[in-house]
């Protein structure tokens, strides 16, 4: 009887103009693009110069600073108030004031001091602005320091930091994982919730209904084309990380298909509750991305959960995404193995257990 | 030998009484005609017969079978044609068939052959690789209506299976209705249409969830002093409190 039912459910699938087109095409955009869109490193920022020393040193100085990628130089004013006019009109997000006797406090008295001020209304922005400013005047100032005086601070420590996993410290790197993981719930969360509502609503439910299937094959033969779809989705992800960013597992491909089946089970299982609570498809898209959003949002796809308060730490241990993104992460960049994902394990075969059960439970063919 | 008997039968949605108390039973064989205006309660008493509706008192056995309690055995062995038309539209002809067909279990060789008689009688052969979409409502409705006693129930369900329908494809339509019952299938069947009701061995009127009457064509058109089935649902519904008609 199951084996009638998924094939009508995959002739339904491909027979649809949108869903398979959107179940490729949604994994490259989001492995392609988002990492590009939603990255934390700030470029771009426009500064506005006030020079008042007007020198060969605050040139370098301001060189210097033009030439890092970071800054384009929207303004070079007379006066700070003039380049705060700039602030105001967002011509500009930071200035930098430069002091009339830069040059000669260098040389007599051996430093000097220049201002910075942001724009805070963006604070990553302004932050980060000033910081990578900052960085930079550091830098000259120990290219110049080392022309002026050969040994400043013979007693000076240097750092010299070592960054294990992902050593060029890309955003990418990090992003890319849990990318994998919203799209596989976005195409394996969706589709199903909105699968057995649609059919409420074309009312072929009906006819389901007063046939014998029993309950169980019904969500069966709603489930498992979703769980193949999703192995599809992911292969995909892989493929494109590797072509895009050259981003291969460090870990065994093995144990991140083993993950994402579980998770694909309980989250395709959500969707089906989902879709039984739900009487219109309106009901169910809402409800649906209600879930989602809080889930990514707990999952520490965005901003690490250690960060949160406690309370919404406490909160995420529900987020079934909250463990697939932490097995992709660390399977793949830094080859966690089977044995140190028990806890992701479990909770994931937990919640797969109690969403299908759950949904095998709730759908009713009798009202 | 009666297929389905029904007593004191109730359907309640909160202060609504839908199916009020019903008592009636349906021989084998026969085909047992269902009327009622609009919102008389017809579909809510038809769904419990079938257990999609859980009833809210009264009992019923259909196919030898409890409504209470074995709706699922129910279903194994009657056929359901509901009002809204309920093939996958995006599946094709054929496809519709051997998915049903699969459901209730027939083997899938039987089911191959009997597909090709089938679409043969309707006509349809040329559309086998159709989408159900793209056909016209009277074949769809046949088209349902063949699907639904595809696995031989003992008893088929009809929800208004006429309506929207040419009279010549109503036609038709009966004339499927009579070879399926002289094949031994009940057929139970609402309809608004008071000719449709004539080919009817017995038929009962719903008034406001009510019975109201029930008896052949002929005896009803006595009682009530009619020339017509028509005047008989009339000088019926004009009891309804809800004022329709």
């Amino acid at each position: 009887m199951l084996k009638y039912l998924l094939e009508k459910e995959f002739k339904q699938f491909f027979r649809n103009k949108a869903l398979p087109k959107m179940a490729v095409i949604m994994p490259f955009m989001a492995i392609l693009i988002f990492p590009l869109v939603a990255n934390f490193e700030i470029k771009n920022i426009n500064l506005a110069i006030v020079d008042h020393d007007k020198s060969s040193t605050s040139r370098q100085l301001i060189e210097k600073v033009a030439a890092g990628g970071y800054f384009t130089i929207s303004d070079v004013a007379e006066s700070y108030a003039e380049a705060m006019n700039g602030i105001e009109v967002n011509r500009s997000d930071i200035i930098l004031e430069i002091p009339a006797r830069l040059e000669n406090d260098l040389q007599r008295e051996g430093k000097t001091t220049v201002q910075i001020s942001a724009n805070a209304v963006s604070a990553i922005k302004g932050g980060l602005g000033s910081t990578y400013l900052a960085g930079i005047i550091g830098e000259y100032n120990i290219e110049i320091n080392g022309k002026i005086t050969t040994v400043m601070n013979p007693h000076s420590i240097t750092i010299t930091p070592r960054f294990w996993y992902n050593p060029r410290l890309l955003y990418t790197y990090f992003m890319v994982p849990a990318l994998m993981v919203m799209v596989l719930a976005m195409v394996c969360g969706f589709l199903p919730a909105l699968n057995i509502v649609g059919e409420k609503e074309s009312g072929t439910i009906e006819q389901i209904n007063v046939t014998p299937i029993s309950k169980l094959n019904f969500i069966l033969s709603k489930l498992l084309p979703y769980w193949i779809i999703g192995f599809v989705v992911l292969t995909i992800s892989f493929l494109a990380a590797w072509v895009a960013y050259g981003l291969t597992p460090v870990g065994s491909i093995g144990t991140i298909y083993l993950f994402a089946a579980l998770f694909v089970l309980a989250f395709s299982g959500f969707g089906l509750v989902i879709s039984n609570y739900a009487s219109t498809l309106q009901q169910a898209m809402f409800m649906m991305f209600f879930f989602v959003l809080t889930f990514i949002f707990m999952s520490g796809l965005y901003t690490p959960v250690a960060n949160m308060p406690q309370w919404a730490q406490n909160l995420s241990i529900i987020s079934p995404l909250k463990y697939i993104i932490v097995v992709l992460r660390q399977v793949y960049l830094k080859g966690s193995t089977f044995t140190e994902l028990h806890t992701p394990f479990w909770m994931l075969t937990s919640f797969a257990i109690f969403f299908n059960g759950w949904a095998v439970l709730s759908y009713r063919k009798k009202s | 030998m009666k297929v389905i008997e029904v007593e004191n039968l109730t359907k309640r949605f909160g202060s609504f009484t839908a199916v009020d108390n019903i008592s009636f039973s349906v021989e084998r064989g026969e085909i047992f005609g269902f009327l009622g205006a609009n919102g008389a309660g017809k579909t809510t008493a038809m769904k419990m017969l079938c257990g999609l509706l859980r009833p809210s008192g009264g009992r019923g056995i259909v196919s030898g079978f409890d409504i209470n309690r074995e709706s699922e055995k129910i279903k194994a062995s009657i056929g359901y044609m509901s009002q809204k038309f309920a093939l996958y539209e995006d599946l094709k002809v054929w496809e519709n068939i051997r998915l049903y067909a699969g459901i209730y279990g027939v083997p899938e060789k039987e089911a191959t052959e009997r597909s090709h008689t089938l679409l043969e009688e309707l006509g349809l052969e040329k559309e086998r690789n159709s989408l159900v979409k793209s056909l016209p409502l009277g074949w769809r409705q046949k088209l349902a209506f063949s699907v639904s006693i595809f696995h031989k129930p003992t008893i088929v369900f009809l929800d208004e299976p006429t309506g929207g329908v040419d009279p010549v494809t109503r036609r038709q339509f009966w004339e499927m209705i009579y070879k399926a019952a002289a094949s031994g299938i009940t057929v139970f069947v609402t309809t608004h249409y008071m000719d449709e009701a004539e080919y009817c061995n017995r038929v009962s009127i719903m008034v406001d969830g009510r019975i109201d009457a029930l008896s052949s064509p002929a005896s009803l058109k006595k009682e009530f002093e009619a020339e017509s089935m028509d005047e008989v649902f009339r000088k019926l519904a004009r009891k309804s409190k809800n004022g329709e008609l």
